[in-house]
Parts: structure tokens; C-alpha cells; sequence
């Protein structure tokens, strides 16, 4: 029939309802809310009025913004936000103006139109939350402001139903996105880098480590219990007391502080010394902390691609790490290296500054023994002897430091002990220098993963022995073996220890763990997922060579397999789906394969005579059936009931839909 | 109370092989809606009036609308009276309880629409004063759609006034035979004894209204005047008056049945009469059985 032509509706230019301003709104409120940890005081004030105006302008019918209104609110926030900013360009200005924007948007919601640029804008700044925090929190938070706004686009578009139902909705068509969106994510080919660059002001991230160290200008040292870094070793992970992770070496001494010397400064692309040994395996997951730094355990034995190494072991990337990076390093526990040092290199390790300290370098003459190892030794009894405290809360030091912290007030940390070991080796003339970097680390029973926190920052010391190498020298342990068994958690009550390294909360401790493993698997598998991943699992899948037209092909017949999947679904399942829907559906199934199925429109008694002409064998049994489905659905008698009773009739009409031979 | 079937019944003796027609026609009054009959002459359209009004009991007036028809013919008009001084109105054809209004569509749109503001009212205003129709109180018009000169078809806003537009058409052959081999048609209606009256009417109205309506059987009109206004086929959807009239006709339908709750059978049985002639469609189709088979095959009843 010609005349039978649909033509779509138009809706463009219609005019919003009440109920779908109030879901435009739900949408700004939506997309804004988890930008309001990093958003400008003063714009949030701005935006929270705007938007809480709106709502007066909805709820009580207030008037609305006039066009004079709107434009000196946005050419005062513009201004606004160039001086906060600096510039209107960028990531925060940008995200900042679009909030602005998004608020404004809603006072000027005229037709259907509009509502469609509030959703997308909604989406976009969705988007936009990504570039601040990428936790597998923000994560959730963001589907559930994107259920939202997906339940507003149907309102828009839909006819009006109760928000239950939309948002249930969006759930379901969300739930349904979810096969695809992981089979793009594991299959879409992955180009090596990041695909868009962040703009430059994206990172802040701070190590817990410095490039200088002066333990007499510290009174108070706080420790967070912020991640530095996760390990995952190949086999069983070494003890903690073995685990000490070289950062930043600190060589020269101007009496105060410690700084980075030339050693520091040559930086090669090769070890500068062969590390013979079993070597160790492991992959070392680095929180982006703003410097070059990567860490690995000593002695490091193999030097992976894009990593460099300085004279004095420390371990260098080429750039900053401003995003999580992974790499893999093998070490050689206990290895000694640098038996043959550049002479340089060792002139510096004795350095001194001219005067200063005097007791202690007269100290160090006592100490001064016949072998340099027992030197060493004669160093480590001393702390050992004397009665030193650990504390993280020591007494300032003046001049003299090492001095005043030798014989007056021995009290301090691990910089305060390593410096001022360091410092007699030196003075009794054995090369010596600080290593800073962490130590220990926690093992995570949930993912295996050693982890590694701030508050495991550590400084130790370092001596070079003819014929033997550098060797490790932790006063520190000399001091409070616990320390380095065991970890900040076991220092003497009142001790300022964050919170999260106190392991006495057993229950806590296990919910940090499955907390901590559940954020590691997110950073691993999907904020890391590169191409060497993808490569690793699609390896583990079977594929062992796959190229991008592979990957395409298998992206494109999952995406396909799963859209058939979904609609054979649908097909298959009516929209309502009660035990009664179903034992009806039950009733047109057993008849359809004879042709005798119903149609769409028609009801159940016509359905009857229908059928009842064509089969009347089938008659006596359908009429019941559809006598049952119409007294349940549109009648009063009990829908249960009747289901069951109508299951009945289905698996009978079933047995006789075959007509009989004659 | 008797049975609203024996009218049917009845009836049928009398109009022969068109009992869908009768059906329909006393669903419209048991609903409490005013009728339209759209056919050629002859066909038997008055005689459907007039036999619908004997069997319920009903005051009956006939007024053949021309195109000199003026309101104050049908309304009635206040005439001077010398012996006692003073204006005493004379009430016009509509204060009756049924009024056939024959060829509704011969009358200038100000007579039609004096005629359609008493149907909505149930009461007629006259020279400022307000009077009461009798209850209950129908209209049953009939329009000639074969000669549309020197017509004025009733406008959509007219036409939403009538609960149903039905068509009488042609007999079937051997109810042909026996029209034209039985007795005269008008000395049938003479004898024809009236089988109730208007508080039977009023009760089975109520009864009607009593009927159990689901949700299920709402979703599945809300789906059919959704479909109206969305579906792309019509110039104009079905207003909720249309809706309103949609349930009640199905109801006054069930009723009629026997069944104490309304099937979507029942809307399917009254869209044509109730919907078709409130919606113009975008290209027309070649015939009414056509439009009510589009709109009807269109929606899907709600599992």
C-alpha cells in the first residue's frame, strides 16, 4: 500500500516539558560534580548560583536570565579565569569555561535542540574528568553520571516515561555497550605513547626523595603512605630487610648537606661495570613522580632498553616519568661492584670540607683500624655501642651537625645516621658516599604485587673497599634492626607513623590489601594496557603474530558476533516478561511452526476463532488458553494462576499441532 | 433489567443483516455518545434512528437540516405574547431525547454549530438564558458524502463531537430478498414495542462505567493514540477526548457481550467507528476498511 509511508517525527524544534528540563539539569549537576575537587573556589560559587537560580527558575518559577545577564556573567568569568589561570587556553581554563558554559546552557533551554547540546556537553566533560584522575573510583563514578545523562538523552528523544524506568533504561543499553567496549579495548590496535598529548600542567606528583639531604635542618619528618612504586618479582620476592631500592647517590658534603657529585653527572648508556651473579627478575610499576628517577634493586645487572645508568648506579629514563611506566630490570642481590673505580670517582668519595666537626673526625681517628673492613666494622659497633635512638622527630642541629648529632643529642633517622657515617669513613679515609632510595617494601598477599610506599624512603651508606667494590653499610639496621625487618610499624609508640604502615589493624590491613591490589589491577591491565601488553595477551590468546589486519578482523567478527547475540536476544525475548507474558509467548510458540502463530495486533479471543476455523482439533484447548490469558491480563482473576494453567495448554498444544493422519 | 441484546435483537427484525451496525449504534448510546451516519440515501440511516429510539423508549424529533436552517429552528425562539404581556419561549425540535438531524451537512455552519454546542452542553442557551435538555439526550445526524454541492461539511473540531461516524452500506443479497418481499418498513415500526426505557438506558450506562478496564488494555490504547500522533500517517493524532471516547465505547462494547471486563477486541471493534473520522491521514487511503486495518495492524497488543 503506497499510502502506508512513515515519515519521522520532528522533534529538532520542539519544546521542552518540565520533566526533561529537570533531566537537563540532572545532566549538568551529573557532569559537573566530579570536577569539584580541582575546579576554582569562585567559579564553583558561580556555577552552584547559576545552576541553583535554574532550579528557583524551574521549581518556583523565578524569572529567567536575561541576555544582559548571561553575557556580563560570562565576560566576567572569562576574565575571571584568564586571571586565575594566566591564559584561556589549556586544560584547567578550558575545563573551566566549560563548566561555565554547561550552566549557562541552562538558561537558555528553548526546544529540543538545546537539550541535545547539554547532553553532549554532559558527555564531553565526562571526558574531561579523565585528564584530572583516572582511579578506578572516578572511573565507577563517572558510569553512574553517564547512566544519568545516556537516561536524559531518552527522555529527549522518548516519549515521557518515569525516571525509573529511564534510567533503568540507560542501565540496560550501558550494559549492553559493555561486550564491545572490551573487545575495542583489548583488540583496537594500540599505538606505541599516549595518543593525544596531556598539556604540560597535567602532573604534580612529588617523589618522596630529593636530590639533597641535610638531616639537621629536619624536625619533623613526615612520611605519607602514598604508593612509590609496586614490584612483581619472577618467583618468590626476596626478604624485605634484602630489598633496598637505589635512588639518588649523594657524594659531596659542604658540612650541612648532602649533595649529588660529578659521579652523578656521567651518565652512560651501558652499566658501568659488569655485575656477574644469578640475577633476579622483576618489573617495577613507577607512580609518575615528576623526575627522571626509576628504581631498581642493587645491584642491577642488566640494563633494560630506554634506561640509562650514572656513574654511580643510579638508574635514569630520558624524560621525567609524568605517566605510570613499567619496566623490567634483573639485579644481583649482595653483588659488590666497582672494584676497578675511576680514581675521580673515589677522590670525590673522600671529600671533606676543610674544617668543621672536629670531634667527630678526631673520633674517626680512634676508629682507623688495620684493614679497612674493620674500620668499617669498628664504625657500625659504635652506633651499635653508644645509646642512639631512632626517632622521626629529632632535635634541630646547628653548626657542626655531625658533631652536635655524634655526642650531644643522638636522636634522629636514617639520613642523620647515614651522613654521619658516611661522614667518619670519610674522615678515616675510606671512600664513602650516601645512597638514598627506599627500602622493604610490603608484600600484598591478594596479587603477589611488593609494594612499596613513600614512608619506606630510606638513605644508607655506601664504602669502597680495595678489591672488594662498593659495599652496602646500613647503620640504620646497626641501630634498629626492626626498622629494616619490619618497617616504620614498629617504632616506639608516638612515633608520627602515617597510618597505613601501622600493622597492628589486622582486619584493616587485609581491606587495604584487597583495596590496594584491586587499584594495581586497574593501573596493570587498564590504565597500562600498551602494545606491548596487548601484544603479551593476545600471545596468551593464541595469536602468536598479531598484526593489525588479524586484530581487525577478529575486532570486527566479536563486534558483529555480539550485536547478532543482542539481537536474536531481543528477538527472542519480549519486552515484558512476567510468568504469564511468558506462558502467553509459550502458547504463540508452540503454534508458530504450524503457521498458526498470532499476530502481533491481534487479541486473544479473535486469535481463538482465527485458529479455531483453520484447526478446530486445536480449538477446544486454545480457546481455554486464550480464555485464561484474557481473564489473567484484562480480567481480575490471578495472573499465577493462570500462568501456570496456560503452560498447560502451551506443552499440550504443543503435542498436538501436528494434525493426525487420516 | 433486561438485557441491552434483546434491543439488538429487535431491532434486527427490522434492519436486516445489519446487526454490527445495530450493535455498534447502541454501543454509542449506551455510552452516552452522539452518533454520525455517513451513506447514501436509502440506505436506511433514518429508519436506524428512528428504530433505535421506539426500542429504548425514547421521545423522538426529526429536523431535516437545509441550508435556510436558522439555530432559532432547532433551539426554539421566544415569541411575544399579547394576552399576558410578556416573551414566552417556545422550545425548539432539540428538547427532545432523541433528535435525528437528517442531512446535517445541507445546514450553514452557524445552524450546525448552535446544533453541536447543544450536543456538547446537554443545554441551549437562548436570548441569555440557559435551559436543560431532557435526559438522556442523543443526536443521531446523518451526512450524504455522494453529493457535496451546495454542502458544508462538518469540520475535524465538529466531527471530534461525535462519539461514532458508522456507515449503514448496502444489504447483503438475501437480506435484499427479504426487504423487498417482507411488509412495509414504516408499518413494522408502528408495532414495534419499545423493550426498555431511559432508566434502563441510564442503568446500563452505569453498568458500563462499572466495567473493569487493565492496565494491560490501557498501555494498549495509550499505544494505539500514540501511534496516531507519532506514527507519520496522520495529519493529526487522536485527541484525548478521542481517547476518552475510545475506553467508553469499548466498555458500553464489553457490556453488550456479556463480559464484566474489556478486552482489546472491544477497542478493536469501536476504533473504526471512534477514531477514523477524527483522523485525517496524510494520503487517503481507498477505503475506510483500509484506514482501520492500517491503524489497527500498526500496534501491537502489549504481552
Amino acid at each position: 500500500m503506497k499510502w502506508r509511508r512513515m515519515t519521522a517525527p520532528k522533534v529538532a524544534a520542539e519544546p521542552l516539558d518540565q520533566a526533561r528540563i529537570a533531566w537537563l539539569m540532572a545532566v549538568a549537576a551529573c557532569a559537573l560534580v566530579p570536577h569539584g575537587s580541582h575546579l576554582p573556589g569562585w567559579l564553583i560559587a558561580v556555577a552552584a548560583l547559576l545552576f541553583t537560580w535554574r532550579l528557583a527558575q524551574w521549581k518556583l518559577g523565578w524569572p529567567g536570565a536575561s541576555g544582559l545577564v548571561k553575557l556580563l556573567v560570562v565576560v566576567a568569568c572569562c576574565a575571571g579565569v584568564s586571571l586565575t589561570f594566566g591564559r584561556l587556553f589549556g586544560r584547567e581554563p578550558g575545563v573551566a569555561l566549560l563548566t561555565l558554559m554547561l550552566v549557562l546552557k541552562l538558561h537558555e533551554l528553548r526546544s529540543t535542540r538545546d537539550g541535545h547540546t547539554v547532553v553532549l556537553l554532559g558527555y564531553f566533560m565526562l571526558l574531561t574528568a579523565f585528564l584530572y584522575s583516572q582511579t578506578p573510583a572516578m572511573a565507577a563514578a563517572l558510569g553512574v553520571s553517564m547512566t544519568v545523562i545516556t537516561a536524559a538523552l531518552i527522555a529527549l528523544t522518548g516519549p515521557p516515561a518515569a525516571p525509573r524506568a529511564l534510567l533503568r533504561h540507560a542501565a540496560w543499553m550501558m550494559a549492553q555497550a559493555l561486550p564491545f567496549m572490551l573487545v575495542l579495548f583489548v583488540l583496537f590496535p594500540r599505538v606505541p605513547g599516549p595518543l593525544w598529548g596531556l598539556p604540560l600542567d597535567a602532573w604534580s606528583g612529588t617523589s618522596g626523595l630529593s636530590d639533597s639531604m641535610a638531616p639537621g635542618s629536619i624536625s619533623q619528618l613526615s612520611l605519607s603512605g602514598a604508593i612509590a612504586f609496586r614490584a612483581r618479582f619472577e618467583g618468590d620476592a626476596p626478604p624485605a630487610r634484602d630489598l633496598y631500592w637505589r635512588g639518588p647517590v649523594l657524594s659531596a658534603f659542604d658540612g650541612r648537606t648532602w649533595r649529588q657529585g660529578s659521579s652523578a653527572q656521567r651518565i652512560g648508556d651501558g652499566l658501568p661495570h659488569p655485575v656477574p651473579g644469578r640475577a633476579l627478575g622483576y618489573e617495577v610499576t613507577l607512580e609518575p613522580h615528576n623526575r627522571n628517577w626509576l628504581f631498581a634493586l642493587e645491584t642491577v645487572a642488566t640494563l633494560p632498553a630506554d634506561v640509562r645508568v650514572s656513574d654511580d648506579w643510579q638508574l635514569l629514563g630520558r624524560d621525567g616519568v609524568r605517566t605510570r611506566r613499567r619496566d623490567r630490570f634483573e639485579s644481583v642481590l649482595g653483588a659488590r661492584p666497582g672494584i676497578e673505580e675511576w680514581s675521580g670517582h673515589l677522590d670525590a668519595a673522600r671529600q671533606l670540607p676543610r674544617d668543621g666537626n672536629p670531634r667527630a673526625r678526631q673520633l674517626a681517628q680512634t676508629l682507623r683500624a688495620a684493614s679497612p673492613a674493620d674500620t668499617v666494622a669498628a664504625g657500625l659497633r659504635l652506633f651499635r655501642r653508644e645509646a642512639f635512638v631512632y626517632t622521626l622527630t629529632p632535635p634541630l642541629l646547628g653548626e657542626d651537625g655531625i658533631d652536635a648529632f655524634l655526642f650531644d643529642t643522638r636522636r634522629g633517622f636514617c639520613e642523620h645516621y647515614a651522613g654521619a657515617f658516611v661522614f667518619l669513613m670519610r674522615a678515616a679515609g675510606l671512600p664513602a658516599r650516601v645512597v638514598t632510595g627506599y627500602q622493604g617494601g610490603e608484600r600484598n598477599e591478594v596479587d603477589d604485587y611488593v609494594v612499596v610506599r613513600q614512608s619506606d624512603a630510606h638513605a644508607w651508606a655506601e664504602v669502597w673497599l680495595e678489591g672488594e667494590g662498593w659495599r652496602r653499610v646500613d647503620p640504620t639496621a646497626a641501630i634498629l634492626p626492626s626498622r629494616i625487618e619490619r618497617g616504620l610499624a614498629d617504632l616506639p609508640a608516638g612515633e608520627p607513623v602515617p597510618f597505613v604502615a601501622r600493622v597492628d589493624l589486622g582486619w584493616l590491613r587485609s581491606l587495604r590489601h584487597q583495596w590496594e591490589a584491586a587499584n594495581n589491577a586497574w593501573n596493570q591491565w587498564v590504565l597500562s594496557y600498551d602494545q606491548q601488553k596487548q601484544r603479551e595477551l593476545l600471545s596468551r590468546l593464541g595469536m602468536t603474530q598479531p598484526d593489525w589486519r588479524l586484530m581487525t578482523i577478529w575486532l570486527a567478527s566479536l563486534c558483529a558476533l555480539f550485536a547478532l547475540a543482542l539481537t536474536m536476544w531481543a528477538m527472542r525475548r519480549s519486552v515484558s516478561a512476567d510468568a504469564l507474558a511468558r506462558a502467553w509467548t509459550a502458547v504463540d510458540r508452540a503454534l508458530r511452526p504450524a503457521g498458526l502463530g498470532r499476530e502481533a495486533w491481534e487479541g486473544p479471543l479473535d486469535y481463538a476463532a482465527r485458529v479455531g476455523r483453520l484447526r478446530p482439533d486445536l480449538a477446544p484447548t486454545l480457546a481455554q488458553a486464550c480464555r485464561l490469558y484474557a481473564d489473567a491480563r484484562y480480567g481480575a482473576a490471578p495472573p499465577a494462576a493462570a500462568a501456570r494453567e496456560l503452560k498447560a495448554c502451551a506443552r499440550a498444544l504443543r503435542r498436538q499441532r501436528i494434525p493426525p493422519r487420516r | 433489567m433486561s438485557d441491552p441484546r434483546a434491543v439488538v435483537d429487535a431491532a434486527s427484525t427490522l434492519i436486516l443483516g445489519k446487526r454490527s451496525r445495530l450493535e455498534l449504534a447502541l454501543t454509542c448510546l449506551i455510552a452516552g455518545g452522539h452518533l454520525l451516519i455517513e451513506d447514501v440515501p436509502g440506505t436506511g440511516k433514518t429508519t436506524l434512528a428512528h428504530v433505535m429510539a421506539r426500542l429504548l423508549g425514547l421521545d423522538f424529533r426529526r429536523v431535516q437540516f437545509t441550508s435556510d436552517l436558522l439555530p432559532a429552528d432547532i433551539l426554539g425562539v421566544s415569541v411575544f405574547e399579547r394576552e399576558t404581556g410578556a416573551f414566552r419561549f417556545h422550545p425548539g425540535p432539540v428538547f427532545t431525547q432523541v433528535l435525528l438531524a437528517d442531512e446535517v451537512n445541507r445546514a450553514t455552519p452557524r445552524t450546525q454549530s448552535a446544533l453541536l454546542e447543544a450536543m456538547e452542553e446537554h443545554q441551549v442557551s437562548v436570548e441569555g438564558e440557559t435551559r436543560p435538555l431532557p435526559q438522556p439526550f442523543f443526536v443521531i445526524a446523518t451526512q450524504n458524502p455522494a453529493s457535496q454541492i451546495g454542502t458544508y461539511p462538518l469540520p475535524e473540531s465538529q466531527l471530534d463531537r461525535f462519539m461514532m461516524r458508522i456507515t449503514m452500506g448496502y444489504p447483503d443479497p438475501a437480506a435484499e430478498r427479504l426487504l423487498l418481499t417482507g411488509r412495509d418498513r414504516r408499518s413494522l415500526l408502528a408495532d414495534l414495542a419499545p423493550v426498555a426505557d431511559a432508566a434502563t438506558l441510564s442503568a446500563w450506562r452505569t453498568q458500563a462505567e462499572g466495567i473493569h478496564v487493565s492496565d494491560a488494555l490501557i498501555d494498549y490504547v495509550q499505544a494505539l493514540i500514540a501511534y496516531t500522533r507519532t506514527g507519520g500517517a496522520y495529519r493529526l493524532g487522536l485527541s484525548p477526548r478521542a481517547g476518552l471516547a475510545l475506553l467508553a465505547a469499548a466498555r458500553a462494547r464489553a457490556l453488550l457481550d456479556g463480559r464484566s471486563h474489556v478486552l482489546p477486541e472491544d477497542v478493536q471493534a469501536v476504533v473504526p467507528a471512534v477514531a477514523l473520522h477524527r483522523l485525517p491521514m496524510l494520503e487517503q487511503p481507498p477505503s475506510q476498511d483500509d484506514a482501520a486495518r492500517h491503524l489497527l495492524q500498526a500496534v501491537a497488543l502489549p504481552v
